[in-house]
């Protein structure tokens, strides 16, 4: 038996180191968040002398809240960005799967070559395409500064790989026979689509949701070039316009930080399980 | 109704892909080609002529000191960050695959970075390293925290690598996650069976087994480092002294700073091209050593 207690002590001290790591690690990982935290209950004197200190010495203050909140324009930015971020995903959802069956389901040439093309430009990084794409739609068409401007172009940039994911999920979920019944029964191709296939579409449709919507809730670099206009801007190009203009006043700066994070913390808090399974099962393909 | 036809086959291709092919062709192909068009012209952003000058954007791209450094300085960049998040990622994912309580939570938690944009992640350690670690240094008279590391020119570059690492490790974890789980049971088993140490287990049977969710997590980390914009501008924004200017923000600075656009897209080109192939190259390597069970 002394074998058995000695394994069994082991395994238990094995087990405790392993928490104590990852609650270190933990600390480390959210340790930036929780200074945030902190600080955005503080006057900005108390911020400078000691970022570190719980409470400031003026205590406890709201005070940066609501400046912060009036100047970044915090609830024109967040609708704004909802308003992008809810219509770009619908898009690309309707569009991409719609697109998936049609290429899944027939070999037709136009099929093969746009899928071939949508696999291909997936390597290509925005880098490359920012410059024509300014040039061309602000130099030849000026439409930039609009919010469905860009819209076109977040639902443009994501079909491919959204494409890809329903491709995959039509091919291993959705029985042709099941097809072939609708249309024994009349459907055309058009309502077999919509009242037979779209409804098995349902969890990539959701790990497609939770990726494209994180991505254009969070994008800079694309939003920034296209939208100019202080009452067209989202979250993100607020936050770095209220930096660039307030960053010596410390005590908003955390205000605004906050705010830009709370939306998405607060959905995260709800959605987390679907959130982690979404990205993972949307990484693994 | 027949359904051979060319006109069948037309509709029915327009009716479910049509806008599809439309939208896509005018985001990224059309763009895609005007740009490759536009590295031949000395386009200046605002003229509504562009004039032809030949391969003259490309040579001046190889007279410009900056964005070869830029690139060298994103290559020792990505090659420290890709290391480090693999790395971290992969312990991350080993410690809560182990069957420790609170598995699920701590595999949330440390996802919590990858939910927030670049923009906002690079303020938050702005003030991190240039307040907090300040601070600290002080109050505890540690030496090298006394002083901002984002004020140096090694320190930025540190200090960018700090982030990437702490912003990615969490998102490869969940990919190291799936990989652990699709390590059978059975195999395990079989291998402590034949007495192997937990140990031999993991370097022997779990990682080979794995390789394939190594291939795609290298893939990821490589391309994200080599296109790092976003934290960059937020976090040390070039500074101190251009020092930590990465190559997509020399292209972004080429281009919509010093309005250059025809030498930005050439440099811009360049730039996908060396990531294409670091990226293909590793991924063909990649492939070649996963194993099946």
């Amino acid at each position: 038996m002394n074998m058995n207690e000695k394994a069994a002590r082991a395994k238990k001290i094995n087990h405790a180191i392993k928490i104590a790591i990852l609650i270190v690690l933990f600390v480390c990982f959210i340790f930036p968040f929780i200074l945030v935290v902190i600080n955005v209950f503080k006057v900005k004197a108390d911020i400078t002398t000691n970022p570190l200190a719980l409470i400031g010495e003026h205590g406890f203050t709201m005070q940066n809240f609501p400046e912060a909140m009036k100047k970044m324009d915090f609830w024109r930015s967040f609708a704004n960005s909802a308003c992008i971020t809810i219509f770009s995903t619908i898009f690309t959802i309707l569009l991409s799967s719609m697109a998936a069956f049609v290429i899944v389901r027939n070999k037709w040439k136009a099929c093969g070559i746009l899928f071939g093309l949508m696999i291909a430009s997936m390597v290509i990084p925005f880098q490359v395409l920012m410059i024509p794409l300014v040039s061309l739609y602000g130099g030849i068409l000026g439409i930039l500064n609009h919010r469905a401007t860009l819209i076109f172009m977040h639902v443009g940039f994501s079909l491919s790989m959204a494409t890809f994911m329903f491709h995959g999920a039509i091919n291993t979920n959705v029985p042709v026979s099941l097809e072939e019944a609708a249309t024994i029964d009349g459907c055309t191709r058009w309502s077999t689509y919509w009242q037979i296939v779209f409804p098995l579409l349902k969890p990539t449709i959701a790990t497609v949701a939770i990726i494209d919507a994180m991505a254009f809730w969070n994008d800079y670099l694309l939003p920034s070039l296209v939208l100019a206009k202080k009452e067209l801007y989202t979250i993100p190009i607020a936050t770095q316009v209220f930096y660039g203009t307030y960053s010596t006043d410390i005590g908003l700066v955390m205000a605004a930080l906050l705010l830009a994070m709370l939306p998405i913390l607060i959905l995260y808090v709800f959605l987390q399980r679907y959130i982690v399974e979404g990205v993972t099962s949307g990484a693994v393909k | 109704m027949k359904t051979n036809t060319m006109s069948y086959k037309c509709r029915q291709f327009a009716m479910f892909a049509g806008v599809t092919t439309v939208v896509f062709a005018a985001v990224v192909i059309v763009p895609f080609l005007y740009g490759l068009y536009l590295t031949f012209t000395s386009w200046d952003g605002v003229s509504k002529d562009k004039p032809f000058v030949g391969l003259l954007n490309y040579a001046s791209t190889f007279g410009d000191a900056a964005y070869w450094q830029a690139l060298g300085r994103t290559f020792i960049y990505s090659a420290i960050a890709v290391i480090l998040v693999n790395v971290v990622a992969f312990v991350l994912a080993f410690l809560v695959t182990s069957g420790v309580k609170g598995q699920n939570f701590f595999r949330a938690g440390f996802f919590i970075p990858n939910l927030i944009g670049g923009i906002v992640l690079g303020y938050i350690w702005k003030f991190v390293f240039n307040r907090a670690f300040v601070a600290l240094g002080n109050a505890l008279s540690i030496g090298f925290l006394s002083t901002s590391w984002l004020a140096t020119t090694g320190g930025a570059m540190l200090c960018l690598i700090i982030v990437s690492v702490w912003q990615y490790a969490g998102y490869m974890m969940l990919i190291y996650v799936a990989g652990f789980m699709s390590v059978s049971a059975d195999v395990l088993e079989a291998a402590q069976i034949d007495g192997c140490t937990n140990m031999q287990t993991l370097v022997h049977i779990s990682v080979p087994l794995m390789a394939s969710s190594f291939v795609q997590c290298l893939f990821l980390t490589v391309t994200r480092c080599f296109m790092v914009y976003d934290v960059n501008l937020s976090l040390t924004n070039g500074e101190p002294f251009n020092s930590s200017v990465m190559a997509a923000m020399h292209v972004y600075n080429q281009a919509f700073t010093y309005k250059n656009y025809g030498t930005g897209q050439a440099e811009a080109l360049i730039l996908f091209i060396v990531c294409a192939v670091v990226g293909v190259l590793q991924v063909y390597v990649g492939k070649k050593a996963e194993v099946s069970a």
